[in-house]
């Protein structure tokens, strides 16, 4: 193993070394640029759109072959009800941001707690957890999905709620399997010989050491939930009120509409595809970057 | 180093133990660490300690086929105020005994008495108020530091979960108190793990395992880990501690000279028991058991005349699996001096050839007699 | 010293870079000899630059992020300028290592017998068959017991000593006439240790191989190397006949070093004699000697820049320019 002979401060905590690695990977810096893009437009969706995304303003415009397209006051046209396409998207923005966070918090929060049970217990709760955990996972989401809004109705909290359950598995077993590893590791050994309590050692040196997975994987379920949201929506599962604007839904109307108006269709696609991209890059780098065998 | 003042907290930690008039409250005795046995029983002994992890195999339901017998037997006695080398290669089970003396690793048999406490009868929480006194160090300090944690933080810990010391100014200096004992400057509470050398990080963790005042110290490949050159400032450093503090060591490794350097007495291991014990320095002069002369012959020496002319004993064959160790004596497969009948049926027990020097062997007096070998 | 040495390492430097880090020199103008069938150490501790060295001569350090600059004559050509197809040719042929870890050296995917006869294939031409039986002879030679059953294992299923003779039955399959053992026995129990040097020193002997012996442990090296060189910070330090470096050192670094192990016959009741300091605390050699913060014999001439090598008699060289008084058994 060679070491620099040069004399050097002393080198960064980790963290920072995290940083540096990210700032150095361009696909880090993409996905963080349009994320943090994907964020600002939904927060600042008021102060953006030039239009309401739900008023009608010229109902007159619409005909059956044709709607108004691409023009100066309406940069990305009118939709089929003549609404302004670029403030529905904006404030669609919104509706994704809330469904993706929502469902991956509260996924990760029950898988977490789950697997944190699983891992820090061992023995039965591990076992119940698991069968548990694989009996979720022989449920097609799809399906799940479906029934859960034959129950509560076809509403975003029905989305929410369905995408949730569908990411529990994978933080579940992430933090399981993290925590049993870390569990083995010395140090974990070493605060039970200073005598400290179970709960001490776990919830604050095994736990604290067993997140950087899951945080890795809250970023791309992340990515997969308003996937997941615009495809459910699309199958017409998000009831709500019709005319708030979401991008699956945008894109489910957008097919009476294919060969009048195409761009009604991809532009919504071409936002899902964008923020889903952006997520993905951040987080496959910060798995990259958190990675510690990656650090030479 | 300002002894009192741990002498008076360990006494506290002992209030809420079972009393026993071995461990009385010395608050007015001489500053010394821990309350001391006043009579001269041993401050930890262990009797056929066992320790087997069971290898499970199954498709649907695991079922155990069989043992890693890691610690098969072993009988140790440690006196206050002395150190215990326990020597031996890989796969001897040197580690796990040290950890199933402190019970962080569960024995599956025998018993191991601290201070007159059976340690291996206690419930969790009498476990967990004895810990101060006996605590270890570990052989890699980057895995046995939590890497999030600050040393000033990790020093403080336990401190704090044992109310050993007066509120965050009181902790705080004691931190400092510990460091300095160490060697390290008071900055270095703030750093973290990975800012240090091997050396450095090493005395963070004998910090820590100083840092409850405890009576008895288990030292697991205190230097193994190190370069050449810090090696002796540790080993050092630990000798210089013990006459400090009246500490109690058990040094584990597999370094012979290192061990000989530092210990009172030594116990040789090898596949999970102990095969010879005695004075450190009459073991590595006059090694009666056939594998402790392997292995002493075996230790390079840095002098080209010596190692041109010494006579090694080579052993055969490789170590057998501590999951199916061969019958009768352990190391019969590999022995230069073992006969056909007796080693590969019987398996010796420890006993005393001279007063302090214990062998496991059946022919031991044969053997150093100057008898024929195999 | 006879006048075509097999292998002659001049001034060789390398510099480690990396984004947005300083260039790092891990070897700093390393110059020696080893001439054919002579046993020759690169001893130090970690981060002293000697299995860079190694790899540099090998030809194995990364083809980006790793420059090496100087002359390394093997046989009278240039390593480190040959194109990598005639390198590759020489590698594992006239000149082998065997490497430290032998879990991580060895494919585990793949059986020994197999990986040996690879090499075989590679170089002598063998066909796979004749290449298999003679791995398995190789074996036999490194002491493998059942050899021909043992060929067919994998890495896994190999205790620690037996995959570091498979290493040694990889290097000498082609009968090289130089061979670098970088740290063959660091990963091995003592006892095992003193088996495979016991195995190195024999093949060593009987096939007439040259040996370059990478360690930090002195005790391997003493029994083992007819001249040693000490390295510290990238640089040789001393270098010389094995005893007389032993006996007699003259820099203070390999006087450090040989008085801080603790010895089965040292005096117990004596503190060990460390070496103060980290080797993390060194000057770059150009501003003086890199040991000077540690050494305690230290004199203002130290700093003021590099300590040239002055030789003694016979070979024995040193870079101090207040050295320890020769007065040791020669």
């Amino acid at each position: 193993m060679t070491t620099t002979l040069v004399p050097q401060a002393a080198p960064a905590p980790p963290r920072a070394g995290v940083w540096r690695r990210l700032r150095h990977s361009p696909g880090a810096m993409a996905g963080l640029v349009i994320v943090v893009l994907f964020v600002a437009v939904a927060l600042a969706a008021p102060l953006l759109a030039p239009y309401s995304p739900v008023a009608s303003p010229d109902l007159s415009q619409i005909r059956p072959d044709h709607i108004p397209g691409f023009s100066a006051e309406h940069l990305l046209g009118l939709d089929q009800n003549g609404r302004d396409e670029l403030s529905r998207l904006i404030y669609g923005a919104r509706s994704s941001l809330l469904i993706g966070l929502v469902s991956t918090l509260v996924g990760a929060l029950i898988g977490i707690v789950l697997g944190g049970l699983a891992g820090a217990f061992g023995g039965w709760v591990d076992a119940a957890v698991t069968r548990f955990v694989d009996i979720m996972l022989a449920l097609p989401g799809l399906l799940f999905a479906i029934g859960i809004a034959a129950v509560l109705g076809k509403t975003t909290f029905s989305i929410m709620i369905a995408i949730a359950v569908v990411t529990v598995p994978a933080f579940t077993r992430l933090l399981r399997g993290a925590m049993l590893a870390e569990r083995e590791r010395d140090y974990v050994l070493a605060a039970t010989s200073l005598g400290l309590r179970r709960s001490a050692v776990i919830l604050r040196h095994v736990l604290p050491n067993s997140l950087s997975p899951v945080l890795v994987q809250a970023t791309l379920t992340l990515a997969t939930a308003i996937i997941d949201a615009a495809a459910l929506a699309f199958l017409g599962l998000g009831g709500d009120d019709p005319s708030t604007p979401e991008w699956g839904r945008m894109l489910a109307d957008a097919q009476d509409t294919l060969t009048v108006a195409p761009r009604l269709a991809f532009l919504p696609c071409v936002a899902i595809i964008l923020v889903a991209l952006g997520f993905t890059l951040l987080g496959e780098s910060l798995r990259e970057a958190l990675d510690p065998k990656g650090r030479r | 180093m300002n002894d009192p003042a741990p002498t008076n907290d360990t006494a506290t930690t002992n209030d809420t133990e079972p009393m026993d008039d071995a461990t009385s409250m010395n608050d007015d005795a001489e500053p010394m660490s821990g309350a001391a046995p006043a009579n001269d029983l041993p401050l930890l002994s262990a009797t056929g300690v066992q320790v087997h992890f069971p290898i499970k195999r199954g498709v649907l339901i695991d079922r155990t086929v069989g043992h890693v017998k890691a610690v098969d037997g072993v009988d140790l006695e440690v006196r206050q105020g002395e150190t215990l080398g326990v020597v031996g290669e890989s796969g001897c089970g040197k580690s796990t005994l040290g950890r199933a003396l402190l019970r962080l690793v569960e024995p599956t048999a025998g018993r191991v008495e601290f201070d007159g406490t059976d340690v291996t009868a206690l419930d969790r929480s009498g476990l967990r108020r004895l810990r101060p006194r006996m605590q270890m160090i570990f052989q890699d300090p980057m895995a046995s530091l939590d890497p999030r944690q600050s040393v000033g933080a990790a020093l403080a810990e336990p401190i704090r979960a044992h109310g050993l010391a007066e509120g965050r100014a009181g902790r705080e200096r004691r931190v400092r108190e510990l460091l300095d004992a160490v060697g390290l400057p008071a900055s270095a509470a703030g750093r973290f793990p990975h800012e240090f050398s091997g050396g450095q990080r090493q005395r963070v963790g004998i910090a820590r395992a100083l840092a409850l005042s405890p009576d008895l110290v288990i030292a697991d490949e205190p230097v193994s880990a190190l370069d050449v050159s810090v090696q002796a400032q540790v080993v050092n450093l630990l000798v210089d501690l013990q006459r400090e503090l009246g500490l109690t060591y058990v040094v584990i490794a597999h370094d012979l000279a290192v061990v000989r350097h530092m210990s009172d007495r030594v116990a040789v291991m090898y596949l999970g028991g102990v095969v010879e014990q005695g004075p450190s320095e009459e073991i590595c002069r006059e090694p009666l058991h056939p594998y402790t002369k392997a292995l002493l012959s075996a230790v390079p020496v840095a002098d080209p005349d010596v190692e041109t002319v010494r006579e090694r004993i080579i052993l055969r064959g490789d170590l057998p699996s501590p999951a199916d160790p061969p019958a009768g004596c352990r190391f019969h497969t590999r022995c230069p001096f073992a006969r056909p009948d007796v080693c590969a049926t019987e398996r010796p027990v420890l006993r005393e050839v001279t007063p302090g020097r214990t062998v496991a062997c059946h022919f031991t007096e044969t053997i150093n007699g100057g008898e024929s070998t195999k | 010293m006879t006048a075509e040495m097999l292998l002659s390492v001049e001034d060789l430097r390398v510099t480690f870079s990396g984004k947005g880090r300083p260039d790092a020199v891990a070897v700093d103008g390393v110059s020696f000899t080893v001439g054919a069938g002579e046993s020759v150490a690169l001893v130090g501790e970690s981060g002293c630059g000697k299995s860079v060295t190694s790899l540099a001569v090998m030809g194995l350090l990364p083809p980006r992020g790793a420059r090496a600059e100087g002359r390394v004559l093997f046989e009278g050509r240039d390593l480190l300028r040959m194109p990598e197809s005639e390198r590759r040719s020489v590698r594992g042929n006239q000149l082998a290592m065997v490497f430290q870890d032998p879990m991580t050296a060895l494919n585990p995917l793949v059986p020994v017998g197999v990986q040996i006869a690879e090499v075989l294939e590679r170089h002598r031409g063998l066909r796979a068959r004749a290449a298999r039986v003679e791995a398995a002879g190789l074996l036999t030679e490194v002491g493998i017991p059942d050899a021909a059953r043992r060929a067919k294992a994998y890495p896994h299923q190999l205790s620690g000593g037996m995959r570091q003779r498979v290493l040694i039955a990889i290097a000498l399959a082609c009968r090289p006439r130089l061979l670098i053992a970088d740290e063959p026995t660091t990963a091995l129990d003592v006892t095992v240790q003193a088996q495979i040097l016991e195995l190195l020193r024999e093949r060593v002997r009987d096939s007439g191989t040259a040996l370059v012996m990478i360690s930090h442990d002195l005790g391997v090296v003493a029994g083992l190397c007819d001249a040693v060189h000490v390295m510290y910070a990238g640089r040789i330090v001393e270098s010389g006949p094995c005893r007389a470096v032993f006996h007699d050192p003259r820099h203070h670094y390999t006087a450090g070093l040989l008085a801080s192990i603790p010895r089965l016959d040292s005096d117990r009741s004596q503190p060990l004699r460390p070496i103060p300091g980290t080797a993390a605390n060194l000057l770059p050699w150009d501003t003086g000697c890199a040991f000077a913060p540690r050494c305690t014999h230290k004199v203002d001439t130290c700093l003021s820049g590099p300590p040239p090598a002055e030789p003694t008699t016979d070979d024995h060289l040193f870079r101090c320019v207040n050295p320890v008084s020769s007065g040791g058994r020669p």
